[in-house]
């Protein structure tokens, strides 16, 4: 039986973690954040799996991924300046091919910022943040049920395509209570990577947009694991042919498989006229005021993206086909307005409303920038 | 083939380290260790931060992880979670381990997690070419210390007796026997433990400092080491450059962090009543 409860965001994706399957969680303390942490030192033991606070977030992101090379499902939880901190084992686990999931309760920055006011000013970051060229997956829910659905497909992604991905959220999902209907386990896809039989130290090798194999310790033959660049073997190597091919696999494991990855949701776009595109809270101010808009005989539309890395570029330029205004409403200076305009047609009208001062958008000042739009 | 080399991944070699570097000895008194306690290579993961030491994993025919710099004892610490019943064994050079590694270092010795540490003290960046560390001593000259080090150097054993470690011993590359000794009785230890060993970097700190041969410096080390019963004998201002030798620490006593956490917490939290959502 499915369960209508009233949680706080934050609750949510951890009870979602734990169905599925996250059984090893290292996190530290930080606001908007630390309900995640708190919620699974309680739960974690009661099913034998793990909860440790380490003694930062480059401690927990280690542990996390030390522990997912050993057969675990594993997660952190942080935001801004933690998030900051992660970025070098971010990095680690791309190119060691390790899946973690680091969810990013994003609040006000740069620096300590406004640690209790909401933001969504990490968009780049958590595409970026790590040197080196990378592939990432990110999601970021908006609505109750998404706040479930997107995390445990966070854990499938990871699992499936053996790469970080980071869970976005912002203040006020985390901190908010929403009433949440909770799925029955069963109903929901939970992805299990088959146990693999290791028989040599090739690990690596398969070929350009294939699915990486589980590369994990501990099946009956030692196995090398690097964070420098390697060979299908996981020996260094930084011989010119070899960092090619390993690039591109690291890559086109994703890039080939965006299908499976990007998710959106669309609202009132096939006429639309104006196409307002937003994520997370803002998405959640946005809805009610197309529905407005509508009331009032505008033709507006939202495009919700709940893959925001990689860009779900393919469906935004399709309605780009026949929508030609377009209004990006995010809560930072401007980030993932560029996105938009890089693949927005220049016979495209680009509006945007931003804020990054800690206050949320209302309904009526989305309402308000989508008249301005059709005047 | 000698017992211990099906613990040696010779399909790796050569290995990066200079002639007559003391990881080599390092490497081999832990590969004669597995082979005395008649491990399963596959039950044994060994991982690294970065710089020489931090290439050491790759020549283990072990379970290896190679991460990031001074971050080891972290993934280590993930490791030894998901499957307490490895060995899980961390390399880490003074640099890695006490300078952007520290914070790990300390918490991981006051946790009392079951890791196995070898600390290689070289007293140098030597990766990098040859930069002061928080181990290097004090007047030495290091490329960023071309005046002399001003710095004091940390004393590991009084550093891990403060932070509770429950095993702490020290040795040198140059008694191989004994150093096999200390290491193998480390991964008897249930909790945490650090052997730290006194090596030789005659390319990087010993060639600035007049030792710029291998045997000259593991003659310098000769020297400035000894057993800690002539240590004590010494006056405080004598002891500042010497290294007293053997097993400082071994508590046991301390219960470790994994049969804590399985064994206590665990049973503790089934025991309170309401299940978690599966």
């Amino acid at each position: 039986m499915s369960a209508r409860k009233v949680l706080q965001g934050n609750v949510i994706i951890a009870k979602a973690a734990l169905a599925a399957g996250c059984d090893f969680f290292a996190g530290y303390p930080i606001t908007p954040s630390s309900e995640i942490a708190q919620y699974m030192s309680k739960e974690m033991p009661k099913l034998e799996r793990t909860f440790i606070q380490m003694e930062d977030e480059i401690a927990s992101l280690g542990a996390c991924i030390g522990a997912s090379l050993a057969g675990r499902k594993t997660m952190t939880a942080t935001s801004g300046p933690g998030f900051s901190l992660m970025q070098e084992h971010i990095g680690m686990a791309v190119m060691a091919e390790v899946p973690v999931v680091i969810v990013n309760v994003m609040r006000g920055g740069p620096s300590t910022g406004m640690p209790t006011k909401p933001a969504q000013a990490d968009m780049m970051q958590a595409r970026w943040g790590t040197h080196g060229d990378h592939p990432i997956i990110a999601l970021y829910p908006a609505f109750a049920e998404e706040m479930f659905s997107e995390t445990v497909r966070a854990f499938n992604l990871a699992e499936k395509y053996w790469n970080p991905v980071i869970l976005l959220s912002d203040e006020v999902l985390g901190k908010a209570h929403m009433d949440v209907e909770i799925p029955e386990p069963g109903s929901y896809e939970v992805f299990w990577e088959k146990p693999r039989q290791i028989i040599d130290l090739n690990i690596y090798d398969r070929n350009i947009g294939e699915n990486p194999p589980r590369v994990d310790f501990f099946h009956g033959y030692p196995i090398h694991i690097d964070g420098l660049e390697h060979d299908a073997h996981g020996w260094p190597s930084f011989d010119a042919k070899t960092v090619d091919k390993m690039q591109k696999l690291r890559m086109e494991k994703i890039y080939q498989h965006l299908d499976d990855i990007i998710r959106y949701k669309e609202y009132f776009l096939d006429d639309a006229e104006v196409l307002v595109f937003s994520f997370g809270i803002s998405a959640r101010s946005a809805l009610p005021a197309v529905k407005a808009a509508r009331e009032q005989g505008i033709k507006a539309g939202l495009f919700q993206a709940l893959t925001v890395w990689p860009f779900p570029r393919a469906a935004l330029q399709e309605r780009f086909k026949k929508t030609k205004k377009v209004l990006t409403v995010e809560m930072n200076m401007g980030q993932m307005k560029y996105e938009v305009e890089r693949i927005a047609p220049p016979g495209v009208e680009k509006q945007t409303l931003l804020r990054a001062n800690g206050m949320s958008f209302s309904p009526d000042e989305v309402l308000n920038a989508i008249k301005e739009m059709v005047r | 083939m000698r017992d211990y080399e099906k613990y040696i991944r010779y399909r790796t070699f050569p290995t990066p380290w200079c002639p007559g570097c003391g990881d080599g000895v390092i490497l081999k008194s832990i590969a004669m260790a597995f082979a005395e306690l008649n491990l399963d290579p596959d039950d044994i993961v060994v991982v690294a931060g970065i710089g020489c030491s931090g290439r050491m994993p790759t020549y283990f025919n072990t379970n290896t992880l190679h991460t990031t710099h001074g971050r080891a004892l972290t993934f280590a610490t993930g490791i030894k979670l998901a499957k307490p019943e490895k060995l899980v064994v961390v390399i880490s050079g003074d640099g890695d381990a006490t300078a952007i590694g520290g914070n790990h270092l300390i918490h991981a010795a006051r946790r009392n997690i079951g890791i196995k540490m070898i600390l290689i003290n070289n007293g140098i960046y030597g990766m990098t070419g040859g930069q002061v560390s928080p181990l290097t001593p004090p007047t030495f000259f290091t490329e960023t210390t071309p005046y002399g080090n001003i710095e004091p150097h940390f004393r590991i054993r009084l550093l891990l007796t403060a932070a509770e470690a429950s095993f702490v011993a020290r040795e040198t590359v140059n008694r191989l026997t004994q150093l096999k000794q200390v290491i193998k009785k480390s991964f008897q230890h249930k909790g945490f433990s650090v052997v730290e060993v006194m090596s030789n970097c005659h390319v990087n700190l010993g060639r600035r400092n007049k030792m710029k041969s291998p045997l000259v410096m593991t003659e310098y080390i000769k020297d400035i080491t000894m057993s800690m019963a002539d240590f004590e004998k010494l006056t405080p201002e004598e002891q500042e450059s010497k290294y007293p030798l053997g097993i400082f620490v071994e508590n046991t006593n301390r219960l470790e962090y994994t049969d804590l956490y399985y064994n206590h917490i665990v049973p503790v939290a089934q025991g309170s009543g309401a299940r978690g959502d599966k």
